[in-house]
């Protein structure tokens, strides 16, 4: 039985040497940004104490930090970046449209039933 | 990069059929509809994970305070142990885009190189999460405690060594007068300081220390000896009621020595909370540790089965499959999964330690 799915496209998916050494740059680069990024998240959370005021800040930093090593890791490591636009938005835009909704209302929902606990007890 | 289209095709032909609109392989478009539907299983655990703790009144536990150990040098290293698993796991994921790299230049030995490296790199990973579990199974030293006022708090600092256990009336296994310490001449009465923390602990959370008298498993009552304790400090966490306590509330010093010991030795089941299971753990609310255990469990699972993908593949790479077939999109596929492992635990990352 022919597989055409290996011959169409499969196929298709080589470089040459010239080609291959951009690619590994490319590679070292994202691997050292991850790197750093770690580094200043771990730092970050060791010298901040969590009942400061402004962890709130650092919170939201956070979570910057992670959507950002999040995109090099899809885009790069997994070449989403690299595939049609049309696939990349097919992965991507559902995923993003449900995961928003379902994290404001589960949220939402929680901090009123803390402030019920809170204030009539759990 | 690689894994691109090569050649454009007009609309007509790409949705009229026999063509993929999407310029991809059948494997590889089903690799990536069934990392979409487990990156929302790991989403809605993560979700439900962040509802529990919105609701809880409890303080919950903060990342920083909790894992702070590393192995053999013992605690007060914030963070560091879990920012290298992030580490290693980062860098088996570079190893296996480095392996798809080789791929596309039809590089077998340059495969080959890289997928060892990323397996070996996803077993420290999980060699490393069994030394991060184990330690929060057993948990630390002093515990945790239930003050007079029933708020509970966590017990910081450097516990002194124990040196001896003496009984002073005798058990199923222990004779009154035998000594066991860590220099005692009877092979059964040799115990190392750690041993006998061991059993302390054992004791202490059954209820078993009393006064100054501490009642062993084989029923015998002993009385014990150690070295002080230094820079202890008792963070209180949650009031009698189950709510947060807003800001810092620390007993020190001599305080703390008093307090802690006083509940240690009250001889009251339940006072002291050593280490985490599915009913209770001594960083926080019961809830955290079903968690931690669920979602960094489930996660280490992905990791495993990663791995022994990686083993398979490598497999058909060192015979020589894919080269026969003239492309290595089987590791590009692999690959997909072992990134997204990672790309998994960088949000488990954020959310359990850092935030």
């Amino acid at each position: 039985m022919e597989r055409d799915d290996i011959y169409e496209y499969s196929l298709d998916n080589h470089h040459s040497e010239e080609q291959g050494k951009k690619v590994r740059r490319k590679i070292w680069v994202v691997t050292a940004i991850l790197t750093v990024i770690t580094t200043i998240e771990v730092a970050i959370g060791a010298l901040v104490h969590q009942d400061s005021s402004s962890w709130w800040i650092v919170k939201l930093l956070f979570i910057g930090l992670t959507l950002l090593k999040a995109g090099y890791i899809v885009l790069t490591f997994m070449h989403l970046g690299d595939e049609r636009k049309a696939l990349k938005y097919v992965i991507l835009a559902p995923y993003a449209l449900f995961i928003i909704y379902l994290i404001y209302i589960a949220i939402n929902e929680a901090n009123a039933v803390h402030q019920a606990w809170e204030t009539y007890g759990g | 990069m690689a894994g691109h289209a090569t050649a454009q095709v007009d609309n007509a032909t790409a949705w009229g059929g026999k063509t993929s609109p999407f310029n991809v392989s059948y494997g590889k478009l089903m690799m990536w509809f069934f990392l979409v539907s487990d990156a929302l299983t790991f989403s809605g655990l993560l979700v439900s994970y962040g509802v529990v703790r919105h609701t809880t009144t409890e303080a919950w536990p903060i990342g920083e305070e909790t894992f702070s150990s590393l192995p053999f040098l013992g605690h007060g290293y914030p963070l560091i142990y879990v920012a290298i698993m992030t580490f290693i796991l980062i860098v088996s994921s570079v190893t296996m885009v480095l392996a798809v790299e080789a791929g596309h230049r039809m590089d077998k030995k340059g495969v080959m190189k890289w997928m060892v490296a990323t397996i070996i790199g996803g077993f420290f990973f999980l060699g490393s999460q069994a030394w991060e579990w184990s330690h929060f199974i057993h948990g630390s030293e002093f515990g945790s405690i239930e003050l007079a006022d029933g708020s509970r708090a966590i017990v910081r600092g450097h516990m002194g060594e124990f040196q001896s256990f003496t009984i002073v009336e005798g058990g199923k296994h222990h004779k009154t007068g035998d000594v066991l310490s860590p220099t005692a001449k009877e092979e059964e009465n040799k115990l190392s300081s750690e041993e006998l923390l061991h059993d302390f602990r054992h004791a202490a959370a059954l209820g078993h220390v009393k006064g100054d008298k501490i009642r062993l498993h084989d029923g015998s009552i002993a009385t014990w000896k150690k070295a002080d304790d230094h820079e202890m400090e008792i963070r209180v966490k949650t009031d009698g009621s189950g709510q947060k306590i807003k800001g810092l509330q620390r007993i020190e010093g001599a305080d703390a020595l008093k307090t802690y010991w006083g509940v240690v030795t009250s001889g009251e089941k339940g006072r002291v909370i050593y280490g985490a299971d599915l009913t209770e753990n001594e960083y926080g609310p019961s809830q955290y540790g079903q968690f931690f255990f669920f979602i960094t469990g489930f996660h280490g699972f992905h990791v495993f089965s990663g791995v022994m993908i990686n083993i398979l593949i490598f497999l058909g790479v060192a015979r020589g499959v894919y080269h026969k077939r003239g492309h290595y999109e089987m590791v590009e596929k692999t690959g997909l999964y072992w990134h997204f492992v990672d790309l998994v635990w960088v949000f488990v990352f954020t959310f359990f330690y850092l935030v």
